[in-house]
């Protein structure tokens, strides 16, 4: 063994525990923690806001803060969910934000909605079939996927600057169809997906928990997540065992942009218009953070579907908590910084060890 | 070289210990200067460990340093540096993307009014490199320059920082041969100006070539010093890797059936450009065949070759006939070939996963993503492989990492085998295994072969190639140097074959 | 070697990447020139660097950070975060203009050397590290105000307004100031050893460590460099504009990547010219200015090829960077 080696792995060494054992210890309580924080946030909005867990019945929809909370954060789930895949096999993947607007902004220029009057009465239509424009909204964040997998996995890009490149190119792309103006969506149906009501429940849930399924059932009942796992923990032995480590990279960078194309259609419908100025702005910070804050380790591997989607809920009640408590929404920012840091940190095994050696002491 | 008074630089009773592994048990090497002393001994001898205490990577659990006649313990390769005691690595340690002359100079750059000085650091540079009969433009980048010339800096510059101790770690594994003559040149004018130098090699030849001096090193323990003038190749090899009274295993029945069986893998003329020259090989269906040769003579270059983990740069390979063309492992996987390899911990184990899911790995692999295996199924092989290979662990959820060196090597073991392969390639499937896992292991695998599994068994213990293999092929400097089938060989003739030299 | 193979090298070479570089900004202002009636008159060629200098000297920290193998996303938000804490310090706490400066300097250091010690003590991912610093930035900046403050300074006026003449036209303090820190940084690169331990770094840390240089000391350098520099952008951005707002600088990071990328700095550090981030700005300037003197295609269009010049050079990076092995 060469010394460089050595000074590295002497470098990294921690006497104990082992990198094995903490990784078996999130194994072990994959939800505790996110669960817990979610419960502790509940809770302080419980106190600071009267009638917080009330739900009421109107119209036949489901109303109360709860619901509110989760419509909200539906966008932020399927992001999550997305970049959950992308962590686990050691990637990132910054340009999420940029296909949120992009495909909302396909979806609205294609939808649009034209008056005409049918029989005296006015009514909106869609420039072309609703279902065509989502399939092309939806098509153009596969072909992102498709880009960003092909410069990880076939160009061998560091995925950092591979998604970079994505960051800017797409957002310009964006705000180039729209001319940085923004298009409203006239057109009724559309509206469904981002506000309309499904057996009382938001649509926008529906969606988020049909993704969440199919994604779940995709990991666990083929070898999916089993091959992310290996490729996440030691891509060399998973490529000497056969698996396809360049198709799987390449499937997850689509899978992501898929997922974040969902979402920029969810939050165009919502807001009945498509701003590519603004939409999906930062999302990618708060999708990294909650996948983090779920449990996904920054360094690939060991993942959790669930933790991500717990994470998403506990950033949107922060920043409910936040804005219930009269603080500035800006202190939003400053706060979700701060426990990224501390995040961060307590999977650093450096901050561990100083931990350690101060408790020992 | 007659040696002279008192050794530069003694080291008595070394004991090193890791957890629950003795790494050196009262090492000790003795290095005179003007004299070339080349360290030898396989993997695991402990040799690296012991350069690592010289140079103050690792501090020695007891024992003693003597350096001109002061004892010294140096923290850190910067400390030992200080001392006169400098390594030129394998992989060179310096930045390619800076120039020659700054390379040379780094962190101690020759200035003007406080700036660093250019032309200065270029007319040093140069001078330093004639030393050593270098001339290169010292203002190009070292990465421009082959791996032979970035030796000669990573020297010149030790001799800068007034080195009385030169280590050189295995310098010429990446080198071809008129760049290892350019080495020895340097070592031989550095050796007539007083330089002890000390030469970790796992080459035969060069070792002969250039050395003075010889220590052996085995299982942590220094098991002699030798002139080189006074030790023959076969003696060496013998040192090195021992013959112990081979296990008797008569197997001369099967080895005759697997004669007639047809060819399996037929291998023409493979070769990769600094790891293997060119190399043919057959295998018989059910035929063990034993690869033999000291470490860095190519065997794992050979088995990677096959295996599609490296391209082919010359060579073709046919299978039942027909030629392949091995893209990734995949490929080969799917024709029915395994690969066990050496370096369980980084290559084979994927330490955070269960028994389970690295037993089956390989064969979820093959079947592809959508054909999961059911978690009842692959429980219920889990179980029967732990049950047939005897692999001791809490249970098959545990993480392979947990578990002893010897019993990850069985579950991957197992992973190969539940691919149910033509062609099973073990890559030192024994090494660091107690003797009871070794023979299991290995009966199990000759059982298979009786059953129509081929194997390649690659292994550095010599008593146990020619205690199991039906036919044994001989690597020596990455060079193919001889076949032969079970019986053709005994302890003394399998060294021979080894050492290229007759008794 | 064969005439192929000392072509491959030298094409390999920092000078090459640089080179081209240089030659696509004097095709881009040809062209431009032929395209355009008064475009290559003297002042649309100054306006290039007084629109640009608060880029230049985010480039110029970006270019050390890069060098060094990592990477500042945070450079963005410091700019606006020292837009904000000028205007609101002159606003708002009346401070004279020589300190506000001073102090947003030294706190710009900081937050870049904070986030230095973070990267290398703990080990953590640069990208990550410089992310949240980004939102803590930028949410600082909402903290001290949510809307645009005014600067109406007399010595912040005054740099706005100066016109420092030159043959043809005329160039701005916040040009000068931006130059004046460029020829600083060569020279740094160059002459010092804390520039020449950047480079190393940038090569190969193992090596760098085990040859005795202060890599932790020099990475919290050279972030914190990054951090002074990006809040030196802010000061000249406040300059420019006369205001501190928290929506400065939004994407400038990736800006000051794109422009030291394409200015021949290799992504993965050690390789690459400081003065590559003035070509590099120029160029993405000249974009910039092209797509306005054409007058037919909107200015979204910058955005969309300047990802494009990105991809194109960290492709050819990347091949190069392969063939040489």
């Amino acid at each position: 063994m060469s010394g460089a080696k050595v000074t590295a792995a002497l470098a990294t060494a921690a006497p104990t525990p082992t990198r094995i054992a903490l990784a078996l210890g999130r194994l072990r309580h994959p939800l505790a923690r996110p669960l817990l924080a979610l419960a502790l946030l509940l809770l302080l909005d419980f106190f600071l806001v009267p009638g917080f867990f009330h739900l009421a019945v109107k119209d036949g929809h489901l109303y109360g803060s709860l619901v509110d909370i989760a419509n909200r954060a539906a966008p932020l789930m399927l992001a999550a969910i997305g970049m959950t895949l992308v962590i686990a096999t050691r990637g990132i993947d910054i340009s999420v934000g940029a296909v949120v607007a992009l495909s909302g902004t396909v979806a609205a220029v294609l939808v649009g909605g034209t008056m005409v009057i049918q029989n005296g009465v006015p009514s909106y239509v869609s420039r072309i079939p609703m279902g065509w424009a989502l399939a092309a909204a939806l098509g153009a964040a596969v072909l992102c996927g498709a880009w960003n997998g092909l410069l990880v996995a076939g160009l061998k890009l560091q995925p950092i600057v591979a998604t970079l490149i994505l960051m800017v190119g797409g957002r310009g792309l964006a705000q180039l169809l729209t001319d940085g103006q923004i298009v409203t969506v006239y057109y009724q149906p559309f509206f469904f997906l981002g506000s309309g009501y499904l057996f009382g429940l938001p649509c926008a849930l529906f969606i988020v928990a049909i993704v969440f399924a199919a994604t779940a059932l995709l990991l666990h009942k083929t070898a999916l997540g089993m091959f992310i796992q290996a490729v996440g923990l030691n891509p060399v032995a998973a490529r000497l065992a056969g698996v396809r480590t360049a198709a799987l990279t390449f499937f997850v960078y689509v899978f992501c942009s898929a997922c974040a194309g969902v979402a920029g259609l969810m939050i165009c419908s919502n807001i009945k218009s498509a701003d590519a100025n603004n939409a999906g702005l930062l999302l990618e910070l708060d999708a990294i953070l909650a996948v983090t804050l779920g449990g996904t380790l920054l360094a690939g591997g060991s993942f959790s579907l669930a933790g991500s989607v717990v994470g998403a809920l506990i950033i949107q009640t922060l920043t409910y908590t936040i804005y219930a408590m009269g603080v500035a929404p800006e202190v939003n920012m400053v706060v979700k910084a701060v426990v990224v840091f501390l995040v961060c940190m307590s999977q650093s095994a450096q901050f561990r060890r100083l931990f350690m050696r101060g408790r020992a002491a | 070289m007659e040696h002279p008074a008192a050794p530069l630089l003694a080291l008595a009773g070394i004991d090193k210990q890791f957890t629950g592994v003795k790494a050196l048990i009262g090492a000790g090497l003795n290095l005179y200067a003007g004299e070339v002393h080349t360290l030898m001994g396989q993997n695991g001898a402990g040799k690296s460990t012991l350069i690592k205490v010289l140079t103050g990577v690792y501090t020695p659990d007891s024992g003693s340093i003597v350096f001109d006649g002061a004892a010294i313990s140096p923290r850190s390769t910067q400390e030992a540096q200080a001392i006169g005691i400098s390594t030129v690595y394998q992989e060179v340690n310096l930045c390619p993307n800076l120039s020659v002359a700054e390379n040379l100079f780094i962190g101690s750059y020759p200035r003007r009014f406080g700036l660093v000085d250019w032309r200065a650091m270029a007319r040093q540079a140069r001078a330093l490199l004639a030393q050593l009969q270098v001339d290169i433009d010292v203002t190009a980048p070292l990465g421009r320059y082959p791996l032979a010339i970035q030796q000669m800096v990573a020297i010149a510059r030790a001799l800068r920082i007034s080195a009385r101790v030169l280590i050189l770690d295995e310098p010429t594994s990446s080198l071809d041969e008129a760049e290892v003559q350019l080495l020895f040149g340097v070592l031989r004018r550095l050796r007539e100006q007083g330089m002890a130098i000390l030469f970790v090699t796992h080459f035969l030849e060069q070792t002969y070539a250039i050395s003075d001096r010889i220590t052996v090193m085995r299982n942590g323990e220094r098991e002699g010093e030798y002139l080189c003038k006074d030790l023959s190749r076969i003696d060496l090899v013998n040192k090195m890797v021992g013959v112990a009274a081979p296990q008797a295993e008569s197997a001369a029945a099967h080895a005759a059936d697997v004669a007639e069986q047809p060819v399996l893998l037929h291998a023409r003329g493979i070769a990769r450009k600094g790891a293997l020259a060119p190399l043919d090989l057959t295998i018989r269906q059910g035929e063990m065949l034993g690869l033999c040769g000291l470490l860095g003579s190519g065997r794992t270059e050979t088995a990677r070759l096959l295996f599609g983990a490296d391209k082919l740069d010359a060579g073709a390979i046919d299978i039942h006939g027909r030629a392949q063309a091995f893209g990734a492992p995949r490929d080969a996987i799917a024709q029915g070939i395994g690969f066990c390899s050496e370096d369980r911990k980084h290559e084979g184990a994927i330490l955070e996963l269960s028994v389970r899911e690295n037993l089956i790995l390989a064969l979820q692999a093959k079947r592809g993503m959508l054909r999961a295996i059911p978690l009842r199924r692959q429980q219920a092989m889990a179980a029967d492989y732990v049950a047939w290979l005897g692999i001791k662990s809490a249970g098959i959820d545990t993480p392979i990492g947990l578990l002893s060196g010897g019993n990850q090597q069985k579950v991957l073991l197992a992973r190969w085998l539940a691919t149910e392969p033509a062609l099973l390639i073990l890559d030192e499937p024994t090494r660091g295994i107690d003797v009871q896992a070794k023979k299991e292991i290995m009966t199990f695998v000759s059982g298979l072969c009786r059953k129509g599994m081929a194997v390649l068994f690659i292994s550095s213990e010599l008593p146990e190639v020619l205690a199991w293999s039906d036919r044994m092929l001989v690597l020596r400097d990455r060079k193919a140097c001889g076949s032969y089938r079970r019986g053709e060989l005994d302890e003394t003739t399998v060294l021979q074959a080894i050492a290229g030299q007759a008794a | 070697m064969s005439a192929a193979a000392r072509m491959r090298t030298w094409s390999a070479s920092p000078r090459f990447t640089s080179l081209v570089t240089v030659v696509l900004l004097l095709v881009m202002l040809g062209a431009g020139g032929l395209a355009y009636p008064g475009f290559l008159s003297e002042q649309v060629l100054f306006n290039l660097l007084i629109d640009n200098a608060f880029l230049l000297v985010l480039a110029i920290g970006m270019g050390f950070v890069i060098l060094s193998g990592g990477i500042d996303l945070s450079v963005g938000a410091v700019l606006a975060l020292s837009t904000m804490l000028c205007a609101w310090l002159l606003q708002v706490a009346h401070w004279p203009a020589p300190w506000v400066v001073a102090l947003v300097l030294l706190l710009g250091a900081a937050f870049g050397a904070a986030m230095g010690a973070l990267i290398h003590y703990f080990r953590l991912q640069a990208f990550i590290v410089t992310l949240a610093g980004m939102f803590l930035a930028r949410g600082l900046c909402y903290l001290i105000s949510v809307e645009s403050i005014t600067i109406d300074n007399p010595l912040f006026v005054s740099m706005s307004r100066t016109q420092l003449p030159l043959p043809g036209g005329f160039i701005s303090p916040g040009a000068l100031v931006a130059l004046a820190v460029l020829v600083a940084a060569i020279l740094v690169a160059r002459y010092s050893a804390f520039g020449r331990a950047v480079y190393a770094i940038g090569g190969n840390e193992q090596s760098a460590l085990m040859m005795g240089l202060p890599v932790g000391r020099t990475r919290v350098g050279v972030y914190a460099l990054s951090g002074f520099c990006a809040a030196l952008g802010g000061v000249l951005f406040a300059f420019y504009m006369l205001s501190g707002y928290g929506l400065h600088g939004q994407g400038a990071e990736l800006d000051a990547i794109a422009a030291v990328v394409i200015g021949g700095t290799l992504l993965a550090g050690g390789v690459g010219y400081i003065a590559g981030a003035l070509s590099g700005v120029l160029v993405l300037g000249a974009i910039q200015t092209l797509i306005a003197f054409d007058g037919t295609l909107s200015s979204w269009w910058t955005k969309i090829v300047i990802g494009a010049l990105l991809f194109v050079f960290c492709v050819v990076q990347r091949l190069l960077g392969a063939s040489k092995k």
